[in-house]
């Protein structure tokens, strides 16, 4: 890609096919020889745990669509029939289930490794972006996938998040119609979710490459946010990163197969167990906990704002705090990457890392619970998720735009190489 | 090929311009069926009144029918419900508009806009918030409904008084028959208009 290619078709049917369709060579310095910082940690294993993860989801996916009835009268027991009659159902529906919930916690690391060390500025802004669209079509295909089994978290999960768009003024209610078809959540809504459901996961597939392509464009970032100035910055992806990322793979899926076969269940809810009710709300409708800190910034609009119904800026704040995202590329001033130099942003990261996890808590609880009650006193879980909104929200248009005019970053390694292994270019070992 | 001295427009312009043109509007009117293909279809539609006997139903008795995929609520009120209904001063109500397909959209919220014979209170049954069903049975601190999911209370005439829901629950198209033993929800504009809706 941008680099050199170094790729020497050997045998004949290579060389034959190098100069039709130079796809091997595609590989090979994509995947090869790929020029890759020799500082890269652990976090920067996420992106090959993720591409394991869409496989996974696609291949059990397309499974499960073999045995699947999208019908209101047979989808719920359909899915009971792949879990309890389906020859090895109970372990496909069990990975996909638990697939989407530990696809969620890569993505959420990978995102969270990204703001740390700066991987979205400078010359990484489209690869950062299109990170963002891939995260926006998991967040659809997670949530119309969980409408697809039909249990009442199922329902009423689909009815609250498209009751949202009521929200928006004027073409609100017409909208919400068109997305269900009907007058409320029902059969023509969980067919077409069904299409969608099986149809994203392909988008993000062809997103996947384009995010790998603008990858290569600029190279890895790396832990010091210095980028690569000299061949002794960087070694070849294979065996080098190949190895480290195949080793945060088995580590990683061990894990997830500790869910897929002893709690198949835990991150669901029990109200799924049981068929979808039009007539009966659910006492607490949560939705999956990968949604949980979205969740708590829409309810913790609870004023007008002007002209804006607290509905309407619920629906705002939600969806405004992936907005954010879009634009964090260049809201956040500093010239330097890696939070590891920058001693001011690093604890005001570290604290929106707590606000996003306390967010989450927030959204599993009943807004008027309260997080803590002595003599009288306490503070409702609406409050809390208030005060966390606002830091999510500062952190993004306030703290970083600042910090870059005000923040005395820490001295940088002169290069990749330096800081591995010392300033001195004598002391470099032979490789 | 083309003259670039004159300023005048060619008949290659103007091809240009029009098969361009043509390419533009053509491709957006083949984008509107896949567009319009989701919203409801004319058999859903088609399924939009029923008929439900109310001639059994005890005062301060309350029944839940589905109608077009939704929950309805049916309320034989008791006369301190309809009392208390009454007694609200408009400009306490968080929405002050009634709500009623029966009704001009302007109708105020008094209890009077929301029902044809005040003894019987229908509503449809999603809250405004973000579509639960509330409890009912005189649920909540107004004695009407109350919405588990985000705390949402409305009166005994089903208006919104506290929590987040935006509006009072709104008043389907419907109509007695038969004497009033006999509710039609779903009711024609034209049956409405014979039914006896008028504005308090």
């Amino acid at each position: 890609m941008s680099h050199q290619s170094t790729y020497e078709p050997k045998t004949g049917i290579e060389k034959w096919l190098d100069s039709r369709l130079p796809i091997v060579r595609l590989g090979y310095d994509s995947f090869v020889d790929f020029p890759t910082p020799r500082n890269l940690n652990y976090w920067y294993t996420f992106g090959g745990i993720l591409a394991v993860f869409l496989v996974i989801q696609i291949l059990s996916g397309v499974v499960l669509a073999m045995h699947y009835v999208p019908h209101v009268d047979h989808a719920f027991d359909s899915v009971e029939r792949i879990r309890r009659d389906i020859n090895y159902g109970w372990l496909i529906q069990s990975m996909h289930a638990n697939g989407a919930s530990f696809f969620f916690v890569a993505v959420y690391l990978h995102m969270f490794r990204g703001l740390y060390y700066g991987s979205y500025k400078a010359p990484r802004e489209v690869l950062w972006i299109i990170g963002v669209v891939i995260y926006l079509l998991m967040m659809a295909a997670a949530f119309m996938g969980y409408v697809l089994p039909w249990g009442q978290m199922s329902y009423w999960g689909a009815t609250v998040i498209t009751n949202l768009v009521g929200a928006l003024p004027v073409v609100g209610e017409g909208i919400r119609e068109w997305l269900w078809g009907d007058f409320a959540v029902g059969n023509a809504t969980l067919n077409r979710f069904f299409s969608l459901h099986y149809l994203i996961p392909f988008l993000i597939a062809g997103l996947v490459i384009l995010h790998i392509w603008a990858l290569h464009v600029p190279g890895n970032n790396n832990p010091t946010g210095v980028e690569v100035k000299g061949k002794g910055d960087t070694l070849p992806f294979h065996p080098y990163y190949t190895v480290k990322d195949g080793f945060a793979i088995v580590v990683f899926l061990m894990i997830f197969a500790g869910f897929v076969f002893y709690l198949p269940s835990v991150l669901g809810h029990a109200d799924n167990s049981i068929e979808a009710n039009p007539l009966v709300t659910p006492a607490h409708i949560v939705p999956e906990w990968y949604f949980l800190p979205f969740y708590a910034i829409l309810r913790a609009v609870t004023f007008d704002f002007g002209p804006i119904s607290a509905k309407l800026g619920g629906v705002l704040a939600m969806f405004g705090a992936i907005g954010v995202l879009f634009a964090l590329p260049w809201l956040d001033r500093s010239p330097v990457k890696s939070m590891r130099y920058r001693p001011i942003a690093k604890w005001c990261f570290l604290i929106f890392v707590i606000a996003c996890l306390g967010l989450g808590w927030c959204g599993a609880e009943n807004p008027d619970n309260m997080v803590f009650e002595f003599g009288g006193i306490g503070m409702p879980f609406v409050v809390l998720s208030q005060i966390l909104t606002a830091y999510y929200f500062i952190y993004f248009l306030v703290i970083l735009p600042v910090l870059g005019f005000v923040e005395k970053p820490k001295e940088r390694p002169e290069s990749i190489e330096a800081s591995v292994l010392g300033s001195s270019p004598a002391a470099a070992p032979a490789e | 090929m083309t003259d670039h001295t004159t300023e005048e427009p060619t008949r290659r312009d103007f091809i240009y311009i029009a098969a361009g043109g043509a390419a533009a509007i053509g491709g957006a009117l083949t984008i509107w069926p896949f567009i319009h293909q989701m919203n409801p279809a004319a058999d859903t539609l088609a399924l939009g009144s029923i008929r439900k006997d109310i001639s059994s139903l005890g005062v301060g008795q309350e029944i839940t029918v589905m109608f077009r995929g939704g929950p309805v609520f049916i309320r034989r009120r008791t006369e301190a419900e309809i009392a208390e209904a009454r007694a609200v001063e408009l400009d306490r109500l968080p929405d002050d508009l009634a709500r009623n397909e029966n009704l001009p959209d302007d109708a105020s919220a008094a209890d009077a806009n929301r029902v044809l014979n005040p003894e019987y209170l229908i509503v449809k049954g999603n809250c405004t918030h973000l579509g639960c069903v509330p409890v009912g049975n005189g649920a909540g601190d107004y004695d009407g409904w109350f919405c588990p999911c985000h705390g949402s209370h409305y009166d005994a005439s089903a208006r919104i008084r506290r929590g987040p829901a935006p509006e009072n629950l709104p008043v389907p198209a419907y109509i007695f028959e038969n004497e009033g033993a006999v509710v039609k929800l779903g009711a024609t504009s034209d049956e409405v208009a014979a039914a006896g809706w008028s504005v308090a």
